[in-house]
């Protein structure tokens, strides 16, 4: 390639094509080299707890929002806006947005969590009031009024009473704030918000429609090579040999090896592709995991446990009370793919003294540290920018892709796109952890919970540890830091309920079998199916109506609304589960579920009908029912179509997905042997927003995934009198449970 | 090298190819056209789904050689930015994607559908994007948005 085309060309470009979004502006003629060196030439101020470092006014009138959490497809690149421009004080067309580039945007942390909003958006938020003060001030010197009779509004600051205002570019355009974000500068009263709360449109949406969005997968730069790294058939194996001759026959075919990291490049994709199927490798024999049948077994008897109480509430009482009934029951969620529609995909370009990578990475910040410390670089000659992938949920194998694409960039010295295959992408990416839950408890005759113990194994996480080790690095022998992040997955353990006695148990794996990492909703969905299935199970035991139950149960005034909220939508009639009829050949139920997301966060109550089949064990969702509650909501419709895709991606989760494996690999690599949900298995949706303007705003991407698996076995019990504990419930899972419930 | 002269969206477009077997979507993406995503490369998953003489067709199945003489429809090529396909200002409207990686294949295969058939039950649409996977969920979206495409309120 072209030694003098310069890594910051291509940035620009990048910064052009994808990462700068704008909302309801044309870009055309933006000098974003402006935002690498700062309006006054000096570099982008990066540290969060200045406004410089979110905010930029332009000296054409709009404001630039720099947003170190990325868009994904849940809707930042309007809410943020919708946030920043509602705060200063303009219009939301107004703003120029970027994201997600470790030259430009400050390290808000990982998008993750569903903390987007909660709690990038409100430093935001806070930065523009900040911001909104300060330019009320300087307008206050200019005009000679006190700042109190002056309102900042459409871009500029005015007298209250009346007369000109001074536009924001004339107050301050060209020049920094030099201000630190002020935790007293006034928010906005909710009461006069024009632009939050309102279901503004996606500005990706259209991109998206009519082929002109830039994908991680479309980008390119000069000189740019294209690689696929192969893969070993076991896991751990090792390469004892290659054949570089068995791909002789492909014109301009590069083999790279570095120990055990294999690659092939060419000019062109296509001849990547058969490459990576002709070459000859021979590699070691390796079958270290597992058996997948003993996993649970394995789990349980691990003796390297540690042991933790997460939770320790209350007494039971002793004996129990007349009438008690005292239950125990074993719940299984399994290893789960993203399942991402595209394979991971990067580019890198590699030199001697620096290096950029284009990544689709929900961890810019943290993968620059990584990437710097594996290709042996100054942090600061390391620059991450983002371009958004095939939807992730966590940790999909964006990072492995990138620094595949990283390796092979160095080894070649040309800029390279790695490109995973389907095989690659359900074979390797990181995968959703296993989860082991007992519960066991007490219910009194009145219904109240007497008590309750949950203990629940499960991969620990390793404190400190920045990322997971990469698969390419393992692979060339480039040292890493090791350890296991599968996120947040011991919350939501306790039932939200009052009881006597609260337990929670958690017994730390020291290892998992598949490379464990965050999935969306990482562990609610696993503990919020045990739990609430518990406390149907309590609930039938006791002769309760489900959702009376609950309510019994709770004294959260939000918790009872989305709860009453979601039986309005349901039509829910009250009775105990199961329904007279369970042994109808279409036997028919609902369930209902509820969690306080991280028992401080969104509320979400949810509930559903169902139909199982008793002949095929198949079971039908006709109806899903949602009602929920995250506080202050910046976009109403970006919102729904979060609670409708994570309704969704959990469904599918819960009736079909379980990675399988043999003792040296997975065996789920494609759509026949991992199935996801498809159009024909999509229930009717309808989904109630509690808008509480008053409160924080909570996050969204998550919370529901959590309710779904319980609602469904509730709904299933309800229907068919059988209780399903492990995930997925599959037809021949039912049919088995229908069987051993008549026999 | 072999050409293959390709019509794609109105043009005529002559690609060489040393390999005859060398999937359409590669082409495709070749000439600059990378709204046709790759997906699995096998035909499971519908983001490479282009029309070939009106037909929804995965590009990874379809072979440069047998791609020949066949008008070749990208997602593109379905509408004018000016003047988008009615499909697109619904999914548009709808706000259908999210990731939007599976969103061109979803459109050309409701194309395919609304080009057959001007009013499809919601059951047709179902049908005719059961083999278009979407890992975000925008189902119901999707389905919302062919119903008003064809005139129709779901």
């Amino acid at each position: 390639m072209n030694a003098s085309v310069n890594t910051s060309r291509f940035s620009r470009r990048a910064v052009l094509k994808g990462s700068a979004l704008t909302v309801g502006f044309v870009l055309t003629g933006l000098r974003t080299s402006a935002f690498a060196q700062g309006a006054t030439g000096v570099s982008r101020v990066l540290d969060t707890n200045e406004v410089d470092a979110f905010l930029a006014v332009n000296g054409d009138g709009t404001v630039t929002v720099f947003c170190g959490k990325v868009d994904l497809g849940q809707g930042l690149r309007i809410a943020i806006p919708q946030i920043a421009a509602e705060e200063l004080g303009i219009g939301v067309d107004k703003i120029k947005y970027v994201e997600g580039d470790t030259a430009l945007t400050p390290n808000q942390g990982r998008t993750s969590g569903s903390n987007s909003i909660q709690r990038g958006g409100m430093q935001i938020r806070q930065a523009a009031a900040t911001a909104r003060k300060a330019l009320i001030g300087l307008a206050a010197q200019r005009l000679n009024l006190k700042p109190e009779d002056l309102i900042a509004t459409g871009g500029e600051v005015r007298p209250k009473a009346g007369g000109a205002g001074i536009r924001f570019a004339s107050l301050i355009a060209g020049r920094q704030f030099n201000l630190k974000l002020d935790p007293q500068a006034p928010l906005k009263d909710p009461a006069s918000y024009t632009i939050v709360g309102k279901p503004l449109p996606r500005p990706d949406v259209p991109l998206k429609c009519n082929g002109t969005a830039t994908y991680i997968h479309d980008f390119t730069v000069p000189g740019m090579q294209h690689a696929r790294v192969i893969r070993p058939p076991a896991i751990g194996a090792t390469l004892i040999s290659v054949d570089e001759a068995s791909v002789k026959n492909l014109p301009g075919v590069k083999v790279v090896r570095i120990k055990n990291f294999l690659a092939v490049v060419a000019k062109d994709e296509w001849t990547t592709v058969r490459a990576a199927r002709v070459l000859r490798a021979q590699w070691s024999e390796w079958s270290g995991l597992p058996a997948q049948d003993t996993l649970v077994a394995t789990m349980r008897a691990d003796p390297e446990i540690t042991n933790e109480t997460l939770v320790t509430k209350g007494t039971a009482s002793a004996p129990l009370p007349p009438g008690a009934k005292q239950l125990s029951a074993s719940y299984f969620w399994p290893m789960q793919s993203h399942g991402s529609i595209g394979p991971s995909c990067a580019v890198a370009d590699v030199r001697t003294d620096e290096a950029t990578v284009w990544t689709a990475s929900q961890g810019m910040h943290d993968n620059r540290v990584t990437f710097a410390r594996f290709l042996d670089l100054p942090l600061e000659k390391v620059r991450l920018i983002y371009l958004e992938g095939s939807g992730c949920y966590g940790m999909n194998g964006h990072e492995d892709a990138a620094a595949d694409a990283a390796i092979v960039s160095r080894a070649i010295g040309r800029p390279v796109r790695v490109q995973w295959s389907r095989e690659d992408e359900l074979g390797f990416d990181p995968k959703g952890p296993p989860q082991l839950i007992d519960i066991s408890g007490a219910v009194g005759a009145d219904g109240r919970i007497l008590d309750w113990r949950t203990e629940m194994w499960l991969p620990q996480t390793t404190r400190g540890l920045l990322n997971i080790p990469l698969l390419g690095p393992e692979a060339a022998g480039i040292d890493q830091v090791h350890g296991l992040n599968p996120g947040q997955i011991a919350q939501n353990g306790d039932p939200a309920y009052a009881a006597d006695s609260i337990q929670v148990i958690a017994h730390w794996l020291k290892s998992a079998p598949l490379r464990p990492a965050p999935i969306r909703s990482p562990g609610k969905p696993a503990n919020c199916f045990a739990v609430e299935s518990f406390v149907d199970e309590l609930a039938a035991a006791a002769g309760f109506d489900p959702v009376e139950f609950r309510l019994r149960g709770l004294k959260d005034p939000r918790a009872i609304e989305v709860i009453k909220r979601t039986a309005t939508l349901m039509k829910w009639q009250a009775r105990p589960s199961p329904e007279p009829d369970i042994s109808a050949a279409v036997a028919r139920g609902r369930g209902v579920s509820f969690i306080h997301y991280k028992d401080s966060e969104t509320y979400v109550a949810l509930a559903m009908e169902v139909a199982v089949e008793r002949a095929s064990g198949r079971i039908t969702v006709n109806r899903v029912a949602c009602a929920h509650d995250c506080g202050q909501i910046i976009n109403p419709d970006g919102l729904r179509a979060q609670v409708e895709g994570g309704i969704l991606q959990t469904l599918s989760r819960v009736l079909l997905e379980e990675v399988k494996f043999d003792r040296s690999h997975v065996l789920s690599v494609n759509w026949s042997s991992y199935p996801i949900l498809r159009f024909s298995d999509v229930p009717d949706l309808e989904i109630d927003l509690v808008d509480r303007p008053n409160e924080p705003p909570l996050g969204a991407g998550e919370a529901a995934c959590a309710t779904v698996g319980a609602a469904l076995a509730n709904a299933v019990y309800d229907a068919a009198g059988v209780r399903l504990r492990t995930v997925p419930f599959t037809p021949e899972r039912v049919k088995a449970a229908l069987n051993s419930n008549a026999s | 090298m072999p050409k293959y002269n390709l019509r794609v969206n109105g043009s005529v477009r002559t690609v060489e190819s040393a390999d005859a077997d060398k999937p359409l979507l590669y082409v495709l993406r070749g000439l600059g056209l990378t709204a046709t995503k790759f997906g699995c490369g096998v035909g499971q998953c519908g983001a490479c789904t282009v029309l070939a003489d009106g037909t929804a067709v995965r590009s990874c199945r379809m072979t440069i050689a047998n791609a020949q003489g066949k008008a070749i429809t990208t997602l593109e090529g379905l509408g004018l930015a000016s003047k988008p396909h009615p499909i697109q200002t619904a999914f548009i409207n709808e706000q259908v994607p999210q990731c939007g990686y599976c969103t061109s294949g979803m459109i050309m295969s409701a194309a395919a559908l609304l080009s057959e058939k001007r009013k499809p039950s919601e059951g047709d649409i179902r049908l005719a994007l059961d083999g278009n996977l979407c890992r975000c969920g925008s189902h119901v979206r999707a389905v919302r948005a062919v119903m008003a495409a064809s005139g129709q309120r779901g």
